[in-house]
């Protein structure tokens, strides 16, 4: 039993089902995200949550309470919205303090809970002027201020930074983290951006199409997809996916893929039980950073295969350079240090880190344990 | 080469500008002519109007014309001049605008922050109190007045014009709450704020620049209205434009033009000044910064 529980959820508008029995318990102190395409239930699934829509079926409850039902400023929740959501009549010291008004807080208790915030987020300097005299950044604050004036149970985040520019959403990103580990708060945190979820979380839940396809913790999620849509989605440059089928060899699985030219290559696997899967098709995942030169592999791996294959292209990108080959018939990306010295065209001797390789069912999608 | 092209450029544009300009011009004075000769003959005595030339200023300039049409012109058969009439008249439009428009940022506000299922039927058949003429209420709306003890009264006007009222108010709050980002209200209602707290202290406090519109609108067509005023007012409600009527009509003899110029300015003089006051408040961007930046 977590601290903010969601069981059996479901939600459907009339006949469409756009959730489908989401389960999620989330510890206090935790930060889940939820990450996914648009349209994927995310928001829905935080507005229920946030009491703006009702629920089809299942339960939700905060510290054993169940709150289906109940008014969203009974359930001691505050919300940030990626629009803000700023009072635009109000200063900010009247925007942040509305909801203790609204819950007939004592005004000195207000007071003093507006300074403790401002001076938390260093918008104490602000709080005379109006929404419209900020800055996007600074309206953010003054949207979390809002939600931590509130002292509330569970913090929600709608998106919160997608309207920054890209400077500032990375140092917002690190504020909001700094913010988490300082005050220890539960917050459930909606995304679509996976470098988010992915740096701020302790859990992510990636959802698509409804459904929650795999919550675990950022590692997890990285490095054991549980199918191939979360490979995929997680990660930037995406996880390649090349066709492979599975072939013995001295008694060991391999993967069998075919080169720039029309060679047949193999590539052992790390994972013992590939070999039941012998004669068959799979779909091989591996990860850019995993395909590197021979001086850029991973040290500490036991199974660094050399392969050596025609480069298409190279994009240097200043901290890396992303490499680009053909694999089985597919454009396969690879991460290299900045200074490989590695030119288009030429036949370059990679590495491949199999230990760190994934292997799909091609017919459900879901990943190959091992 | 470029600076040739430039130099046509200004040239092109002056010719077109004085040219709007001029036809602005003209059809100021066209519009301002007539109110020229009410002015001017409101001010002279009747004999320089009925021996002289209508377009001339006043020779002798006396005020006389509008004491009379202010208190003591002959109304039907009592010389009360206009003015229990004007008094009349503020005391259904003032409630009239007020209530229709307050009535219509609500059903805005609900219409677009608290949608329901077949709200945009509702919505739409609201429109139709926009396009539905007159006429065609008279007699079922007198019966209606009748059956509620409001016929013949200030109440029973003031009923007759928010009803009429109610969908043009509706459709400008509703448009204008339309563009109103819902996430406020979210907000509001996870800070705890209720339906009429999220209504009185978000909503409202930024409909300034629509409630102008929909006051200006309200109250320029209340105050012109005749046909309401003549059907459902007897002689202790009777509103201006019907007093102005029957001072117009009711000749004891010669026909007083300047009295009756002096009326029609007095009766026209609170919608010019609304307009005057609440123009400039008319394109007000209040909404500014309120969501993304």
């Amino acid at each position: 039993m977590g601290f903010l529980d969601i069981s059996h959820v479901t939600k459907s508008y009339g006949k469409v089902q756009v959730l489908h029995e989401v389960d999620i318990s989330v510890q206090e102190g935790e930060f889940l995200v939820l990450v996914g395409p648009s349209g994927c239930g995310k928001s829905t699934l935080l507005n229920m949550i946030a009491g703006l829509e009702a629920i089809s079926s299942g339960d939700i409850s905060i510290k054993g309470r169940v709150i289906n039902g109940v008014h969203p400023s009974k359930r001691n929740i505050a919300m940030v919205f990626q629009s803000y959501a700023l009072y635009p009549n109000m200063t900010v010291g009247q925007n942040m303090t509305f909801g203790l008004e609204m819950h007939g807080v004592p005004k000195a208790e207000r007071e003093r809970a507006l300074a403790d915030v401002g001076k938390l987020l260093q918008i104490d300097h602000l709080l005379d002027r109006k929404p419209g005299q900020l800055s996007g950044g600074q309206r953010q604050r003054v949207a979390m201020g809002r939600a931590l004036v509130r002292n509330p149970d569970v913090f929600l985040f709608d998106e919160p930074l997608s309207n920054l520019d890209a400077k500032l959403r990375v140092d917002m990103r690190t504020e909001i983290k700094k913010l988490h580990h300082k005050l220890g708060t539960t917050i459930v945190y909606v995304t679509h951006d996976q470098i988010e979820a992915m740096t701020l979380s302790t859990r992510i839940a990636v959802m698509n199409k409804g459904y929650v396809q795999q919550l675990g913790t950022p590692k997890e999620i990285y490095d054991t997809p549980a199918n191939l849509f979360v490979a995929t989605f997680m990660g930037s440059p995406a996880m390649n996916i090349l066709p492979a089928t599975v072939v013995m060899q001295n008694g060991a699985a391999h993967a069998e893929i075919t080169d720039s030219e029309g060679v047949v290559r193999r590539l052992r696997f790390s994972q013992g039980n590939m070999a039941e899967w012998a004669g068959k098709a799979i779909l091989l995942g591996i990860r850019p950073e995993a395909i590197t030169d021979p001086e850029g592999a991973d040290r500490k791996s036991g199974n660094i295969q050399p392969f050596a294959n025609r480069v298409t292209v190279t994009e240097p990108a200043g901290s890396d350079t992303f490499v680009t080959m053909t694999l089985s018939g597919k454009d396969v990306i690879a991460r290299m240090r900045a200074d490989a010295s590695v030119a288009p065209g030429q036949i370059f001797d990679f590495a491949v880190n199999m230990e760190k390789a994934v292997a799909f069912d091609p017919v459900t999608e879901a990943r190959i344990a091992g | 080469m470029s600076a040739a092209t430039q130099d046509t450029a200004v040239r092109t544009g002056r010719v077109a500008r004085t040219f709007i300009y001029l036809v602005l011009l003209l059809f100021a004075l066209f519009y301002l002519l007539p109110f020229f000769v009410m002015l001017t003959n409101s001010l002279k005595p009747l004999s320089e109007i009925t021996g002289g030339n209508m377009m001339s200023l006043p020779q002798v300039w006396t005020l006389d014309a509008w004491r009379s049409a202010w208190s003591t012109a002959q109304i039907g058969v009592e010389p009360t001049g206009l003015k229990p009439y004007f008094l009349n008249s503020l005391l259904m439009v003032v409630p009239a605008v007020a209530i229709s428009t307050m009535l219509g940022a609500l059903n805005g506000y609900v219409l677009t922050k608290w949608r329901f299922r077949g709200d945009t039927i509702l919505f739409g058949l609201m429109l139709f109190a926009c396009f539905i003429p007159f006429q065609i209420v008279l007699i079922p709306m007198a019966r209606m007045l009748g059956l509620m003890g409001l016929a013949g009264s200030t109440p029973g006007l003031i009923l007759v014009h928010v009803v009429y009222g109610i969908g043009f108010t509706t459709l400008y709050f509703r448009n204008y709450y339309a563009s109103f980002p819902t996430e406020l209200v979210k907000a509001a209602m996870i800070d705890g704020a209720g339906f009429f707290r999220i209504f009185w202290r978000i909503m409202l406090p930024v409909s300034g620049p629509i409630a102008v519109v929909s006051v200006i609108w309200q109250f320029t067509n209340i105050w012109n209205d005749f046909l309401f005023g003549a059907s459902f007012a007897d002689l202790d409600s009777m509103p201006m434009t019907v007093a102005l009527n029957n001072l117009v009509n009711s000749s004891t003899g010669v026909k007083e033009y300047n009295v009756h110029f002096a009326g029609a300015i007095l009766a026209a003089l609170p919608t010019l000044f609304v307009y005057i006051v609440a123009g400039r408040y008319f394109v007000r961007g209040l909404m500014a910064g309120s969501v993304k930046g």
